[in-house]
């Protein structure tokens, strides 16, 4: 068995992935604005993830995103 | 680890077409959440709409959908909640379609307490028809029909409803994403009829022409103005001038119509 | 076993004839001379476990009504005059979404407030014409508490076998009067139901066209999940700006009705074999033309009286064909011409046809109508 502190590390080692549906992105700047990390930048009139190692997985862009655009998952 | 809308969202309706930034987008998450942490079955629940950009939700999301006239969303979700009582009934719409046009039919929901579950997406504006003026637009703001400002003054729709009788009030803001499903899935598990407004943006019809010049803006001007219930309790009315109250309001027991009505029918039957 | 008769009000053998035909739903809002149709109904519909409401308006009472059908309900609204103006928008919305649903629509003078108590048959075109762009329309014009009875329960029959709302219009004075009625057994009269939709549900389309051009209906909470717009729609139920689709769906919506004209017109000829004149006439209206008929033969004029049961889709093949019989032909009404206005289009000048209108509240008499018989002989 592994302890919950082991287990808190072993998650820690999973990175998440952070993705942008092009199709779906209208560029509305939400989560270049409200990712805590600056893990976006806007590239023409669609968000793409330019730092994608400073991702916290706070969820943030995946909830403020009005267009169903971002996810984020490990 | 993020939610999965895809089990809720229509195959092949995104992209939805509301504009960049529209704050619909992030309400309709909210709403998805919501119903799937009460855990109401897409096959016994019924989302209802009237006209406007926010009553377009219903397209998007895999229930019993029915996208109405303008204004009387309510009154539809009336028919189906008082025809079929064990259908779930959430009714959803914009500040124009239910204070406006529907304020008849939303204030007599009130009344009643018939267990619908109703959202109002309150971007203070017609978003659709361009951005004219609406009963929640602030006196003074720019609208296409109010080009020296406005002079009517506004309502407060969660006043509103509860002096009409709605058993449960709530606001939230589309800043507040995180709060929007914990609002409406209390809403949504409250017997009797529940309001929840969340302040919506509308970039396109409304920030553009008041003094938002963004959508970020917009979204950073509802966060400025909410103040939670807890922390209005303890603010004077001089601190809380311009700041709008969010979270459940209002909550209160009482007989809900439909099932009153389902008693009666039982009465009248046994003689 | 002897059937049961009453002696009953007109609007309140309709209340009954929409139970037998099976409603299990009202919604209304008071006006006069309708009410009765609603203060039957929330006595007798919880009885068969069926709902009442009173909405807050004639709006919101067509709304509820669609919504409630959506459930698979039969479901029926009662007006008058201006709720039949209210409920106009409504009234198109279930046309575009082929809801089945029922409206009476008991007529009093007009226009807006006009003459509460009294009657009129002038909202004849507003059935057809009333909520705007291009849609069906079934409107029944009964003449008396009988035929109220059973053409409610032929409305609601219309209403479900087509997917699309029907009217019934009986005049003030059909609605008010008393007079016996003989029950229909159960059984007696055909009650049609919706058909349900055969396929599962993941293949379901509310406007399947490949099901004919009256689709099968599902009902919400059946465990088919579909989208209801009033937005013109695709064969799928979802919005759509195709223009040969919107085309196509437009032109399906009236053509499920325009070639079911036959089996839908009804109309009752009276005396009309040998006739020379003939009155044109529904409703009380066309009880006096009756009385008429018979005191004009008996001073040996042939008259002969043609019934509008089914008022639209007007009775065209009826009368052209009545047009080629005789000389002239009349049509009394309570309203300033719109009968005479559709014959004389059906007629298309073979025939002289002339009108006798009255708009003031008072109902057209037999010795008005023999006047009139007079005057064109
Ligand atoms: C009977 C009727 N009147 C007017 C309109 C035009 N109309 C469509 S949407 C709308 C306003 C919608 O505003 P709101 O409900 O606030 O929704 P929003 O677009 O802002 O989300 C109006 C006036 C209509 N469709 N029907
Ligand atoms: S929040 Fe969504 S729509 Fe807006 S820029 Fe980011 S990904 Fe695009
Ligand atoms: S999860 Fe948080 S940190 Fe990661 S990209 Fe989204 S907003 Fe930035
Ligand atoms: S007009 Fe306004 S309310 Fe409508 S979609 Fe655009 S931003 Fe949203
Ligand atoms: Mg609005």
């Amino acid at each position: 068995m592994i302890s919950s502190f082991e287990r808190h590390g072993a998650m820690e080692k999973k990175k998440p992935v952070v993705l942008v549906n092009e199709r779906y992105c209208k560029g509305c700047h939400i989560c270049v604005e409200f990712c805590p990390t600056s893990v976006f930048e806007m590239r023409g009139f669609t968000a793409v993830v330019k730092n994608p190692e400073a991702c916290i997985a706070c969820m943030q862009c995946e909830l403020r995103c009005p267009d169903f655009a971002v996810t984020v998952s490990q | 680890m993020g939610f999965d809308y895809g089990k809720y969202i229509r195959p092949g309706k995104l992209p939805h077409i509301w504009c960049p930034g529209c704050g619909h987008g992030i309400v309709m998450k909210g709403l998805i959440r919501a119903i799937d942490s009460v855990g109401f079955s897409k096959d016994m629940t019924s989302i209802v709409s009237g006209i406007g950009c926010a009553s377009r939700l219903p397209g998007y999301v895999d229930f019993c959908t029915l996208h109405t006239t303008h204004g009387r969303g309510v009154a539809f979700a009336t028919g189906i909640k008082m025809a079929k009582p064990e259908m779930n009934v959430i009714c959803v719409g914009g500040d124009g379609d239910g204070v406006a046009i529907g304020g008849n039919h939303f204030i007599h929901a009130c009344r009643r307490n018939i267990d619908i579950t109703y959202l109002i997406m309150n971007n203070n504006i017609y978003g659709m028809t361009g951005g004219q003026f609406s009963p929640t637009t602030p006196t003074g703001a720019k609208a296409s029909t109010t080009p020296y400002g406005n002079p009517d003054p506004p309502f407060d729709i969660a006043k509103l409803a509860i002096g009409a009788g709605a058993t449960f009030v709530a606001r939230g803001t589309a800043f507040h994403a995180a709060q929007i499903d914990k609002l409406l899935a209390e809403a949504m598990r409250h017997k009797g009829f529940s309001v929840v407004e969340i302040l919506d943006s509308c970039p396109t019809t409304y920030g553009r022409r008041n003094k938002y010049k963004s959508v970020i803006e917009m979204m950073n001007h509802l966060k400025d103005v909410a103040v939670p219930l807890s922390a209005a309790e303890k603010m004077t009315a001089e601190q809380l001038r311009g700041k709008v109250i969010t979270g459940v309001l209002y909550k209160e027991n009482k007989p809900e119509y439909a099932s009153e009505y389902r008693k009666l029918v039982e009465r009248v039957q046994a003689g | 076993m002897s059937k049961k008769v009453a002696f009953m009000q007109g609007n309140e053998a309709c209340a009954h004839g929409a139970i037998y035909a099976g409603c299990r739903f009202f919604a209304g809002y008071p006006i006069t001379p309708s009410t009765e149709v609603a203060e039957v109904l929330s006595a007798e519909l919880p009885k068969v476990g069926g709902s009442f409401i009173q909405m807050e308006d004639e709006i919101g009472a067509m709304a509820a009504v669609i919504g409630a059908s959506l459930t698979g309900v039969k479901a029926l609204t009662a007006t008058s005059g201006p709720g039949f103006s209210l409920k106009q928008e409504n009234i198109g919305y279930a046309c575009i979404t082929e809801v089945p649903c029922v409206i009476i629509n008991v007529m009093r003078g007009g226009p807006s407030t006009g003459m509460p108590t009294g009657p009129s048959q002038s909202d004849v075109m507003q059935a057809k014409w009333g909520t705007h762009g291009d849609h069906p329309a079934i409107c029944l014009v009964p003449a008396s508490v009988q035929e109220l009875f059973t053409e409610t329960v032929r409305a609601f029959n219309l209403s479900e076998k087509f997917r699309t709302p029907v009217t019934v219009m009986p005049d003030e004075i059909v609605g008010h009067m008393r007079e016996r009625i003989v029950f229909p057994e159960p059984g007696e009269l055909e009650v049609v139901n919706r058909p349900a939709p055969t396929v599962p549900p993941a293949d379901y389309r509310p406007y399947d066209t490949s099901f004919g051009d009256v689709p099968p209906l599902a009902a919400f909470g059946s465990g088919y999940r579909f989208h209801v717009t009033g937005l013109n729609k695709a064969e799928d139920g979802f919005p759509t700006t195709r223009a040969g689709i919107v085309q196509a769906e437009e032109e399906r919506q009236v053509r499920k009705i325009e070639k079911a004209t036959d089996e839908i017109v009804t109309w009752e000829e009276y005396l009309l074999d040998d006739a020379d004149i003939a009155i044109v006439a529904f409703g009380s209206t066309s009880r006096s033309a009756r009385f008429a008929v018979n005191e004009a033969r008996k001073h040996g004029i042939r008259a002969g009286l043609f019934r509008i049961i089914t008022y639209w889709p007007f009775p065209e093949k009826q009368i052209a064909d009545l047009a080629s019989r005789v000389k002239a032909i009349i049509t009394p009404e309570m309203n300033l011409g719109m009968t005479l206005h559709e014959v004389r289009r059906c007629v298309k000048g073979m025939t002289p046809v002339s009108g006798i209108f009255r708009v003031d509240g008072e109902p057209i008499g037999p010795a008005q109508i023999l006047a009139g018989i007079r005057e064109v002989m």
